[in-house]
């Protein structure tokens, strides 16, 4: 088994990259992952990795280098947050359309304006649409380990698509916990070697990628990405059970807490839902059924698996670290559409909170927790989207 | 929740209070407890007010948001007595560590302590001047609070103490620190 230690969640992506030793890394600093790339900085000129760091000028230009190298035929990585992926965001689009596994942590801040630079899910819903891969993390193991298995996910032959891993700003990536390493050799053994598929340095078998497709191929490009797409989740869960082996923890497309005999559940994402199993203890004690649902792949999303895991659900209540002005929270759209397909029908609120990285207390988990006993009690929904712990 | 120890430090920028959580975190995850250790991230500047936590625990540790009902307080600065209330959201039970060069029963007075509150002192600036010729009292602290509140044996905190200044600085650093963590530990007064 690993070494336990007490790090940051920054400190624990760095490490998960020493491990990992990408062939090439080109990032572009931007708080709150800037102390990713210190330390992995620092990993590349002690020798500790053979990675070919490139420090660019731009996120753009960090997202272009990594196309370059991973079209070229290399394992690559990188790490941004918040304007940092907002910046890439047209190349993110070129990545997945290129099919390039490239591999990305981001550490979730607020989108400005007004400036912010604290934890919210903006930056991660924002590119929700761009083709990539997404798995969001609790704390400093679940990042660690996903990180990990996010390469063998991005880079399965049937997948071959880039993965992003998000874990919360600050909360998560400056906070200090107590998690466990996997030995270097385990990660070694487990992600194995980088097979490149027709790379542009095979100067024998020349390809071309990125080239002019019009109405008469496009969508058959974006077919072919679908279906890509399509097989995540058996390759998610094929990756777990291989992973659980190598270290005794379990993971699944999403995580059901307390949920199997729940009249009442929480749909939240990343740290908070830590604060909130403390409460829904509280409340199991009291003898109210209520459960979690913490989903970890969000792209592509499990609907059928969602809407089973809340089949028997009377009551939703849908938290959402993200706004999508104008519309309900992007993980309420997602929560709404997956009830679609089983033909159950829960009451569901929608609660935006922390936005900005405002804390999410546990005194919002039982507020929240409160009200939508109430629901259940009345049958009666009084607000569907409304703002928890704000000043109005 | 109730075998988690949730502690509350209270310092001012420069003063290594964030330091003095990390290394009290991995004192006490050698002595094999789940720890968190964070401060309230705000603009940082030297002199400025700040807070830091720790959480202590023998079951994993799943919360994450601030430490509102401490049951360890820590005040690494006195001065910080007369501007912000340290008593905030404390525990009935909560045991205050206070450097200062006054005595106990005056800072329990000064506080308005519970009689079920414990409070200890120690002159941590004093000491830290004496061992490391600066004003740097974390390290002395950290031996303080561990006397006051056993949540950590003094030699686990020293080899921890040690642990934390790497390779960056001199034997005769660190020998100061461990002489400040050692000293805390011996002078903390309880009243």
């Amino acid at each position: 088994m690993g070494k336990k230690l007490a790090v940051t969640g920054n400190q624990a992506i760095a490490e998960a990259m020493r491990q990992i030793n990408p062939d090439v890394c080109a990032a572009y600093p931007i708080t709150p992952s800037t102390e990713v790339m210190q330390r992995f900085a620092a990993f590349v000129a002690d020798g500790k990795v053979g990675t070919e760091l490139v420090t660019v000028e731009s996120e753009h230009s960090a997202m272009s280098a990594c196309i370059g190298a991973s079209a070229a035929g290399g394992r690559v990585m990188t790490a941004t947050s918040s304007q940092g992926l907002a910046l890439m965001w047209e190349m993110l689009h070129i990545a997945s359309g290129m099919r390039l596994p490239v591999v990305m942590t981001l550490v979730n801040r607020a989108l400005s304006a007004p400036i912010n630079i604290h934890g919210d899910h903006s930056d991660g819903m924002g590119s929700r649409d761009c083709g990539w891969i997404q798995l969001y993390s609790e704390n400093a193991q679940e990042a660690y380990d996903n990180l990990i298995q996010a390469i063998r996910i991005a880079e399965h032959e049937s997948v071959r698509l880039p993965a992003m891993v998000c874990m919360d700003g600050f909360i998560i990536s400056h906070s200090i916990e107590s998690m466990e390493f996997l030995p270097d050799e385990t990660v070694k053994e487990f992600i194995g070697e980088f097979k490149p598929t027709h790379p542009l340095l095979d100067v024998d078998n020349p390809v071309t990628y990125g080239p002019l497709v019009l109405p008469d191929y496009f969508i058959e490009f974006k077919r072919a990405q679908h279906e890509a797409m399509s097989h995540v989740k058996d390759v998610v869960l094929e990756v777990a059970k291989e992973f659980e082996k190598i270290s005794g923890r379990s993971y699944g497309l999403f995580e059901s807490y307390r949920l199997d005999d729940a009249d009442i559940a929480i749909v939240i994402l990343n740290s908070a839902a830590g604060t909130a199993k403390d409460v829904i203890d509280v409340f199991r004690d009291k003898g109210l059924k209520v459960g979690l649902l913490k989903p970890r792949l969000f792209r592509p999303f499990p609907y059928e698996e969602v809407a089973q895991a809340l089949a028997n659900v009377k009551v939703i209540g849908v938290l959402d670290r993200a706004e999508s002005l104008g519309g309900f929270g992007p993980m309420f759209m997602e929560i709404a559409s997956a009830m679609m397909t089983n033909g159950s029908n829960p009451l569901m609120v929608n609660k935006i909170y922390g936005l900005g990285g405002r804390d999410f207390m546990p005194e919002h988990a039982e507020a929240v927790i409160n009200e939508l006993k109430e629901i259940m009690d009345t049958g009666k929904v009084k607000v569907l989207k409304e703002y928890i712990g704000v000043r109005e | 929740m109730s075998d988690t120890v949730e502690i509350r430090w209270h310092g001012r920028g420069g003063q290594g209070t964030v330091t003095a959580a990390k290394v009290l975190a991995d004192a006490c995850l050698s002595s094999g407890k789940n720890v968190q250790a964070f401060p309230e991230y705000g603009p940082e500047r030297a002199g400025a007010p700040l807070r830091a936590y720790n959480r202590i625990s023998t079951n994993p540790l799943r919360i994450h948001c601030p430490v509102t009902n401490p049951s360890i307080v820590a005040v690494v600065d006195a001065t910080l007595l007369d501007s912000i209330d340290v008593t905030e959201g404390a525990a009935d039970d909560a045991v205050f560590v206070v450097n200062t060069s006054k005595p106990p029963e005056e800072i329990r007075k000064k506080l308005k302590l519970k009689d079920t509150q414990k409070v200890f002192t120690v002159d941590a600036t004093k000491i830290a001047l004496e061992t490391i010729g600066r004003p740097l009292p974390n390290s002395c602290m950290l031996g303080a609070l561990a006397k006051a509140t056993g949540l950590v044996d003094l030699d686990t905190l020293l080899e921890d103490v040690k642990g934390s200044f790497g390779s960056k600085f001199s034997q005769k650093i660190i020998d100061a620190n461990l002489e400040a963590t050692r000293r805390g530990y011996e002078e903390v007064n309880e009243g």
